[in-house]
């Protein structure tokens, strides 16, 4: 539904989006990563075609952008990031100004209007001025405005920035639901929504695509990821240490003692092997007869990830 | 102008004149325009003293009235859009922009035209008092409507520059001076001491002031129709340009 090729956004000497190219199918949830300024919110102007590229192509639903904005531009529903809305109008106006903008009217209208409202737990504010409403009822008109006209493709910049943790559920649920039927990009920096939600995500730092692949994979990458923790009672570290690296799959090990018990992380040998690695650590304690209160294989960690990749200056500098 | 278009340009202009009526903004509006437009008519423009049966004192005044109230009323239209960001919101909808401009464009110049409107009393007046020539007032009433819209386009133009209404009325009164000023009489005469005549008819053809006298006078000349237009066409397009620069960049 959304395809994004080799796409550049310059402001002056400044390249804010770098040559970033995608694809999201129907029935896809991309989460779009970065830290700030990264250029999410510049690419996803492309995409809504509120920024014509500087150069590269973007097409929605098989509509170039820049050669039939229109029939493009029908088919997405679009979150700002700051959810701006009118101020001068009540919620109702506001969504039926919106409505009619897509074409809808009469009962038609009416209806998406009722359906929206409902979704997104607007009924109590329906008459209320948009400039005295909160800051979440705010954001939620505006995503109501966003989804009225049924869209195939969603665009949402941040949608759950400023809400309440409730709030944030609701929208993560509501995402997640319309995810079955329509191709949904939305951008975020908090990574337990990527988990929750996206069916993929990319990371994207200082305009580049660093990473695109599903949660699963992007975890993957962490450096931890295949890795195995162990906690054993009543054993001295050494022991602990010396038998845990004559494992054959073994690795790197790292035992340290936390009062009465030891905390050890062994690491594989071949990441390719680490379903092994468990194995063979759960029958060396059996061997042993250590008693152990924990055993598990890491799935690494998408923050440890995202700064690994984002910032990999600061991660060298470290390490050295 | 396809159906579509029209549609589009009138959920836009409604929307626009809803966003007036619902802020206390229009009615203060309305209510400084025809005590502004009372003062200067009677008081100022010595309307019973003159003793005749017409409105040129009432009509006389408009350049320098609108000059400040065009502005005023139209500054937001860009501006505001661009301040809370709403801007993205529109521009992303299925719509040209031109049918946005000319949406906001339309609903402004329709405030005005109803705040024109409501001068009525005056004509009543002067009807009471005499026997006017009620074709030379309609004249006068199509000419101050044009020249509001030629001020209106401007500002319009101006309100798409940048985010700060104060700088876009700001902007506008100056231009609109200039529309004005090249034009007038006094400077007219000022100007010709020491520049050609065909520098000075040149130059005082860019004022709305000679094309605006016409309809004073009774006169709908088809030349003051197209410079009207042409300010307003321009204007317009003007407007297209820069919105399309602002995201351009
Ligand atoms: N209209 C603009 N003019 C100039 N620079 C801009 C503009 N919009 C964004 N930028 C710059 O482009 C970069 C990417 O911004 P943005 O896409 O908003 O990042 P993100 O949404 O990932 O935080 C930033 O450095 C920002 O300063
Ligand atoms: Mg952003």
């Amino acid at each position: 539904m959304i395809t994004v090729e080799n796409l550049v956004k310059e402001f002056g000497p400044k390249k804010a989006v770098n040559n970033v190219t995608f694809s999201v199918q129907r029935g896809e949830i991309l989460g779009f990563l970065g830290p700030n300024g990264a250029g999410k919110s510049t690419t996803m102007r492309m995409i809504t075609g509120f920024f014509p590229p500087t150069s590269g192509r973007v097409a929605v639903g098989g509509h170039d952008l820049a050669e039939d904005p229109i029939a493009a531009k029908k088919l997405i529903g679009y979150l700002p990031e700051s959810a701006p809305c009118y101020s001068d109008m009540t919620v109702a106006g506001f969504l039926g100004f919106a409505a009619e903008m897509r074409g809808l009217r009469g009962a038609a209208r009416d209806a998406a209007i009722e359906k929206a409202v409902g979704l997104c737990f607007l009924r109590d504010v329906l008459h209320q001025s948009v400039d005295t409403l909160s800051k979440g009822y705010r954001h939620r008109t505006c995503f109501a405005q966003s989804i009225l006209h049924d869209p195939d493709v969603l665009v949402l910049d941040e949608p759950t920035d400023g809400l309440d943790p409730n709030q944030k559920h609701e929208v993560r649920q509501l995402i997640k639901r319309m995810g079955e039927k329509k191709a949904i990009i939305f951008s975020t920096h908090i990574l337990e929504e990527v988990e929750a939600v996206c069916s993929r995500a990319i990371i994207i730092d200082r305009g580049t695509v660093v990473a695109n692949g599903t949660p699963a994979e992007l975890k993957a990458r962490s450096e931890v990821a295949g890795s195995v923790s162990l906690r054993v009672q009543g054993v001295a570290v050494d022991v602990v240490r010396s038998k845990l690296g004559g494992l054959m799959v073994a690795g790197r090990v790292h035992a340290n003692a936390t009062g009465p018990s030891v905390t050890a992380r062994i690491f594989p040998r071949d990441k390719s092997v680490n379903g092994e690695l468990a194995k063979a650590v759960a029958e060396l304690t059996a061997k042993e007869a250590w008693h152990f209160d924990e055993l598990h294989t890491e799935e690494g960690r998408l923050d440890e990830v995202f700064r690994a990749i984002t910032l990999p200056d600061t991660v060298q500098a470290k390490e050295a | 102008m396809s159906p579509d278009s029209f549609r589009n340009v009138w959920t836009i202009a409604k929307r626009e004149l809803t966003g007036y009526f619902n802020s206390p903004v229009a009615y203060v509006f309305i209510v400084i325009f025809l005590l502004l437009n009372g003062f200067f008519t009677f008081m100022l423009g010595g309307f019973f003293e003159r003793g005749e049966a017409n409105l040129n004192s009432f009509f006389t005044w408009h350049p320098w009235l609108y000059l400040f109230l065009v502005p005023a009323a139209g500054m937001r239209l860009w501006a505001e859009e661009r301040r809370v960001g709403t801007l993205e919101l529109l521009l992303t909808m299925p719509i040209a922009p031109w049918e946005a401009i000319v949406g906001k464009f339309a609903a402004c110049w329709a405030f005005l035209a109803l705040a024109l409107a409501l001068t009525f009393p005056v004509v009543f007046t002067v009807g009471f008092l005499g026997a006017p020539d009620f074709g030379t007032i309609l004249a006068g009433y199509v000419g101050s409507l044009l020249l509001a819209g030629a001020y209106l386009a401007v500002t319009v133009m101006t309100s798409a520059l940048t985010r700060n209404q104060v700088i876009s009325f700001i902007l506008s009164v100056v231009i609109c001076f200039f529309l004005i000023l090249c034009g007038w009489e006094p400077v007219t005469n000022l100007l010709v001491r020491w520049a050609p005549d065909w520098f000075v008819n040149t130059v005082a053809a860019f004022s709305v002031m000679p094309h605006f006298a016409g309809f004073q006078r009774g006169v709908v000349d088809l030349r003051d129709l197209v410079f009207f237009g042409s300010v307003m066409v321009f204007s317009l397009f003007s407007t297209s340009v820069i919105l399309r620069s602002l995201r351009g960049a």
